[in-house]
C-alpha cells in the first residue's frame, strides 16, 4: 500500500531523513516511534507529499509521488491524515468541517456528504455536537471529529502524527479507542505515537527512528521482546518506565 | 480676533449659481464617498491577491508580491497621485495620452486607481500578516484533505484570516477614506476641496472647516459602528 524507498530529505544543509526504507501493506498497522526531532513527523508527511523529499521514492497504492503526472490533491484525498493539534477549521461548524472536502474535492452532493459526515460523527460518538463549532469542543472531542473528517473521504490509508500527545491525559483513551476500533476493522494505518499500549494492542509492526534514520523495523512481538539496537532498547526502557 | 461668525452661511447661495453652500459641501461628500468606495474595491481585491501571493510557496509569487508592496507603500501618496495624473499620460502612446487627458471626470478615475493601488499595498500587508498568524497546521490539514491551493485559500485560510484582521482592515478603510482628500491636488472636487472653496468665497473659514471636520467624523464613526456590527456577525462561536 505504502512503499518508502531510500528516502532522503534536507532542510537546507541539515539532513533530516536518511535512506529511509519501509513499507506498509494493506490492512497493516505500523507504529512509528523515536525521540523528539528524529524525523517521525517529517517521514509521515512525505507519504502524502505534504513535505517534499530530495532523494529516493515513495509510492501509495502503486502511484509514485515523484511522477510528474501524479495528481497530488487527488492522491491526498485518498490518504487520511490526523494531526497532533487536530487542525479542525475553526470558522466552520462540525458538520461543515466534515463536508467541506467531500463537496469540494470529491464533488459529492451536499446531502450525500452530510449523511456520510453525520454517520461518521455518530461512529466517533459525537452526533450531539454536529451544529457546534470546534472551539466549543474539548481536545479529545476535536480529535475524534478530525478522525471522522479524514474518514469522510473514504481513505485507503490513515496517517496519524502523535494524535494524542496534545491531549489532557483523561482524553487520550477516547481517541485511542476510536483508533483501535479503526485498526480492528482492517484500516491500513501508519501512526506516529508513543502510546505503547496502543502499539501492543493493535500494531503489526513497530518502526523506531533516530536522527533521521529507521534504526529498527520489526514485528511487534520482536520489538517489545528484544529490540536489536541499543538505542531502541534505551528509548523503550525510558518510555515504558513512565 | 475680529471674526464675523455666521452659521447661516450654509443656507446662502453658493457662487456656483445653483444651490447653497450646504449643497456644495454635500456634493463634495458625494465625491469623497464615491472615491473611497470605488478605490476600496480595488484595494481590497488587489490587496488580497498580493497578500496571498506573499504567503504562497512559489518564490516567484512571493517576489512579485513583495515588489508590489515595497513599491506602492514607499512612494508618498501625493507623488503617486501626480505620477498617475500628470506623468502617465505623457508616457503612453500619444493617442492614449490625449484620450486620457480629455476623459470627463479624469481626476475621479485617477484618484480611484491611485488610491486603490496605494491602499492595496497596505491591505496586502494585513492579509499576509493574517494568514501568517494562523497555525501552520491549518494549511497542511486543508492540503491533506485534497483541497488545491486555490480552495485552501478560498475556504480555509482567507475566511479565518479576514476575521483576524477585521480591526486593522477597518483602520485601513478609514485611512483610505481620509486619503481621498489628497485628490484635491489633481482637481477632484471632494469634501476638503469644497470646504476650501467655501472658505475662499465666503471667508467663513471656521464654519467651512468645522462642517468638513464634522462630516468626516460622522462618516468615520458610522464606519466604525458598521465594522463592529460586521465583527459580531461573523464571530465564530466558541472562539475567544
Ligand atoms: N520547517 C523546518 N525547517 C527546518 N528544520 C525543520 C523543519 N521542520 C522540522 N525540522 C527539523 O527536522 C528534524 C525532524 O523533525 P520532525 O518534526 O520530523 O521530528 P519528530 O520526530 O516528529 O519530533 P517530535 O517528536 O518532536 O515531533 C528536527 O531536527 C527538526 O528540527
Ligand atoms: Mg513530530
Amino acid at each position: 500500500m505504502i512503499a518508502i524507498d531510500g528516502v532522503g530529505k534536507w532542510y537546507g544543509p541539515v539532513q533530516v531523513l536518511k535512506g529511509c526504507t519501509t513499507q506498509v501493506s494493506k490492512g497493516e498497522v505500523v507504529v512509528v516511534c523515536g525521540p523528539s526531532g528524529s524525523g517521525k513527523s517529517t517521514l509521515i508527511k512525505t507519504v502524502n507529499a505534504l513535505e517534499p523529499f530530495q532523494e529516493g521514492a515513495i509510492s501509495v497504492d502503486g502511484i509514485a509521488l515523484k511522477d510528474k503526472r501524479t495528481d497530488l490533491p487527488k492522491l491526498r484525498a485518498r490518504v487520511g491524515m490526523v494531526f497532533q493539534h487536530f487542525e479542525l477549521f475553526p470558522h466552520l461548524s462540525i458538520t461543515d468541517n466534515l463536508t467541506l472536502a467531500q463537496c469540494k474535492v470529491l464533488k459529492r452532493p451536499r446531502e450525500e456528504a452530510r449523511t456520510r459526515g453525520l454517520k461518521l460523527l455518530e461512529r466517533v460518538g459525537l452526533s450531539a455536537h454536529a451544529q457546534k463549532f470546534p472551539g466549543q469542543l474539548s481536545g479529545g472531542q476535536q480529535q475524534r471529529v478530525a478522525i471522522a473528517r479524514a474518514l469522510s473521504m473514504d481513505p485507503i490509508v490513515m496517517l496519524f502524527d502523535e494524535p494524542t500527545s496534545a491531549l489532557d491525559p483523561e482524553m487520550v483513551g477516547e481517541v485511542l479507542d476510536v483508533m483501535v476500533q479503526l485498526a480492528r476493522e482492517g484500516m491500513t494505518m501508519m501512526c506516529v505515537t508513543h502510546e505503547m499500549g496502543f502499539a501492543r494492542k493493535v500494531a503489526n509492526r513497530v518502526i523506531f527512528m533516530d536522527r533521521g534514520e529507521i534504526v529498527e523495523d520489526a514485528q511487534k512481538e520482536e520489538f517489545f521482546g528484544q529490540p536489536r539496537s541499543p538505542r531502541a532498547q534505551q528509548f523503550l526502557s525510558k518510555i515504558l518506565a513512565h | 480676533m475680529n471674526y464675523n461668525w455666521n452659521w447661516g452661511i450654509f443656507f446662502e447661495p453658493s457662487p456656483e449659481g445653483v444651490g447653497t453652500y450646504a449643497d456644495m459641501l454635500l456634493s463634495g461628500l458625494g465625491w469623497t464617498l464615491a472615491t473611497a468606495l470605488c478605490s476600496w474595491i480595488i484595494a481590497f481585491s488587489l490587496g488580497s491577491l498580493i497578500g496571498v501571493m506573499r504567503t504562497m510557496p512559489s518564490p516567484v509569487a512571493q517576489a512579485v508580491g513583495t515588489s508590489y508592496v515595497e513599491l506602492f507603500r514607499n512612494i508618498p501618496l501625493l507623488v503617486q497621485m501626480f505620477l498617475w495624473f500628470y506623468v502617465l499620460p505623457e508616457m503612453v502612446p500619444e493617442v492614449i495620452g490625449t484620450w486620457l487627458k480629455q476623459l470627463p471626470n479624469a481626476s475621479f478615475y485617477t484618484a480611484v486607481i491611485c488610491l486603490g493601488f496605494f491602499t492595496a499595498s497596505r491591505v496586502a500587508e494585513q492579509v499576509r500578516a493574517g494568514i501568517q498568524s494562523l497555525p501552520r497546521g491549518q494549511r497542511a490539514a486543508a492540503i491533506a484533505l485534497g483541497l488545491n491551493t486555490w480552495q485552501t485559500y478560498r475556504y480555509v485560510l482567507l475566511p479565518i484570516a479576514y476575521r483576524v484582521i477585521l480591526p486593522p482592515m477597518t483602520s485601513e478603510f478609514l485611512n483610505n477614506l481620509k486619503n481621498t482628500s489628497v485628490a484635491l491636488t489633481i482637481g477632484l472636487l471632494e469634501l476638503t476641496a469644497r470646504a476650501r472653496s467655501m472658505q475662499e468665497f465666503s471667508s467663513q473659514v471656521f464654519e467651512s472647516f468645522t462642517a468638513a471636520t464634522i462630516i468626516y467624523l460622522l462618516i468615520s464613526l458610522t464606519v466604525v459602528m458598521l465594522a463592529g456590527a460586521l465583527e459580531r456577525r461573523v464571530a465564530v462561536p466558541g472562539s475567544r
